[in-house]
């Protein structure tokens, strides 16, 4: 009675929903070319590139906020690969006293909500007297970033059959030389997935950022502030689809670098 | 002549190797140090501020923090606009957790059960990117699509069916001058953002579901539907449970989506950031921030009364 394609009903559902998640992203694209800049005028009454060049010289603001949201990703990732590559070759090697807990504290800072966190940074920075500056953002942004690497890690890490390591120590490498010469690059496109998603996303952060940012401004403040006082609409347009291309091209990347596990080396038994 | 079977130690490299062969504990402890170190100070730490923060006085005359003990602050809680605020927010966390449970379910359902191959790829991605895509786009896509000469407004007058968008704007507790500034956008918004936290669990539950005791409840003369009410929903239950704890804290935290699209009601997280910003009430934002963490306790603790985890 059952058919390989399933329902109708459920089939139509399911696109259906798929289409509710793409569709509205698309939208923005269209936008991004609109001659219309006082409203969000559909379908607009024409269509032209001259934002893309507007944004480009005439709007010297743009320029510092995506500096520091560069400079901040850059250097929370930087962080959270070091730090969660640590945290799951810990976590993989052994059972011991508190690990449940170890886990639960890992995961927590994107489990409960931006402005917990952010709230919570605020408060120590209130109580410390400690001056807004790109590092206390990067405070912010690195710890839900250790998460990200975490994950990607532990993935490869459980997929990764022991013998190698033992295969390596076996002809008289040390732990050093069987962490430059196999560990790493086996885990080298795991890390590269995982850094890339944890600079997508500290890139694209808002929420924990306002709190931790004082007055200066990254990009999706930036962008924040043009969308609750619009100045030109189609700039602020052009500089999502940049922002969401510049999240997008990473997590295409991390996706390919992740699927299967064939490549693997040891994992074929 | 034949080399030993033991090689001495070439250096501080092998030295340390043998050290973490002998002593595993001391390498695994090496490891953990610094991500803990972070993790606790900065994380932990930041939390513990938040909660002695959310005790501290205020000076009613200069505005001043005063670091004194009080409950005043969250006496100042329960203040009924401050209710208010706590009570729209859970509401809307549940009405969003319920709708998205609701939609994500055929899209898990189908890409665990009947996708394949490539399709099932391109259901994974399809959930994946709009997930990680960002936020602040999909937030500003949404103002563009609600707005009154949006597309949605000029479908409508396209096809003539502006008097239900009208009609939806008249009910009480929905009312704008358009979608974008009616409750009704807020709601839509929300569980547009939110709604791939809810199909990746609920999928992930889904596929553990043996096809066989679906065939087996077909075979004992269940109908699709029995099939479903007494089979297929209860194993599914955990996986919905764990992606509602997403949802529902999600809403419970977010403060972008009610400052752009809605009537500017206030939610718990708009009042913290208005409460550390302009006022200046670092206590009374502190204590804001505890309230979904409360929530959210009390929201696991009666998910594992109800036996979610039991299942997982």
């Amino acid at each position: 009675m059952r058919s390989d394609r399933g329902p109708l009903s459920l089939r139509l559902a399911a696109i259906g929903g798929l289409l509710f998640l793409h569709l509205p992203i698309l939208l923005i694209f269209l936008y991004a070319f609109t001659t219309e800049e006082k409203s969000y005028q559909f379908p607009p009454p024409g269509l032209t590139t001259k934002w893309f060049g507007v944004a480009l010289w005439e709007r010297p603001d743009i320029w510092p906020p995506l500096l520091l949201s560069l400079k901040v990703a850059a250097i929370s990732t930087a962080l959270a690969l070091i730090l969660g590559t640590l945290a799951a070759a810990a976590m993989s090697r052994a059972r011991f006293f508190g690990r449940d807990q170890v886990t639960l504290l890992i995961l927590l800072p994107i489990a409960l909500p931006g402005v917990i966190t952010g709230m919570s940074l605020r408060s120590a920075f209130g109580i410390l007297d400690i001056p807004f500056s790109t590092w206390t953002i990067v405070l912010g942004h690195a710890t839900f970033c250790i998460v990200i690497v975490y994950n990607n890690a532990v993935a490869r890490l459980r997929r990764l059959s022991g013998g190698i390591l033992e295969a390596s120590a076996d002809l008289g490498a040390n732990g050093f030389q069987t962490f430059r010469h196999v560990l790493l690059p086996n885990m080298g496109s795991a890390l590269l997935a995982g850094g890339m998603l944890a600079f997508a996303l500290s890139f694209d952060e808002v929420i924990v950022t306002t709190f931790t940012a004082g007055q200066q401004s990254t990009l999706p403040i930036w962008m924040l502030n043009e969308l609750v006082r619009p100045r030109q609409r189609p700039v602020t347009n052009v500089v999502a689809v940049v922002v969401f291309c510049a999240t997008f091209v990473p997590i295409l990347a991390a996706f390919y670098l992740t699927r299967g596990g064939s490549e693997t080396a040891g994992s074929g038994k | 002549m034949i080399a030993p079977a033991i090689l001495p130690a070439r250096g501080a490299g092998d030295r340390l190797t043998g050290l973490f062969w002998r002593r595993p504990a001391v390498l695994v402890a090496l490891l953990i140090l610094p991500p803990l170190l972070w993790l606790g100070v900065i994380y932990l730490g930041a939390l513990a501020a938040l909660l002695l923060q959310s005790f501290y006085a205020i000076d009613e005359f200069s505005g001043i923090v005063v670091p004194e003990f009080t409950l005043k602050t969250y006496a100042e809680l329960l203040r009924a606009q401050n209710l208010d605020i706590i009570l729209r927010t859970a509401l809307m966390a549940a009405a969003v957790t319920l709708a998205s449970a609701v939609l994500a379910f055929p899209i898990a359902y189908y890409a665990a059960r009947y996708a394949r191959g490539g399709w099932k790829a391109a259901f994974y991605l399809g959930v994946m990117l709009p997930l990680w895509s960002s936020y602040l786009v999909k937030v500003y896509a949404w103002k563009l699509i609600l707005a009154k000469e949006g597309i949605l407004g000029w479908a409508a007058s396209a096809t003539g069916t502006g008097f239900l968008i009208d009609g939806l704007l008249a009910i009480p507790g929905f009312e704008g001058s358009s979608l974008s500034t009616s409750p009704f956008g807020t709601f839509l918004v929300f569980t547009y953002v939110w709604l791939p936290y809810m199909i990746l669990p609920m999928q992930a539950a889904l596929e553990r579901v043996p096809a066989s005791m679906l065939e087996a409840s077909a075979d004992l003369g269940a109908t699709r539907a029995q099939t479903f009410r007494t089979v297929v929903l209860p194993l599914a239950l955990p996986g919905v449970i764990a992606g509602s704890i997403f949802t529902f804290s999600l809403t419970l935290g977010d403060y972008i989506i009610p400052q752009i699209v809605g009537n500017s009601a206030n939610f718990i997280g708009m009042a913290v950031y208005q409460l550390q910003g302009t006022a200046g009430n670092i206590p009374l934002a502190a204590a804001f921030a505890v309230v979904p963490i409360v929530i959210m306790l009390a929201y696991l603790w009666l998910a594992k009364k109800a036996g979610a985890f039991d299942a997982l």
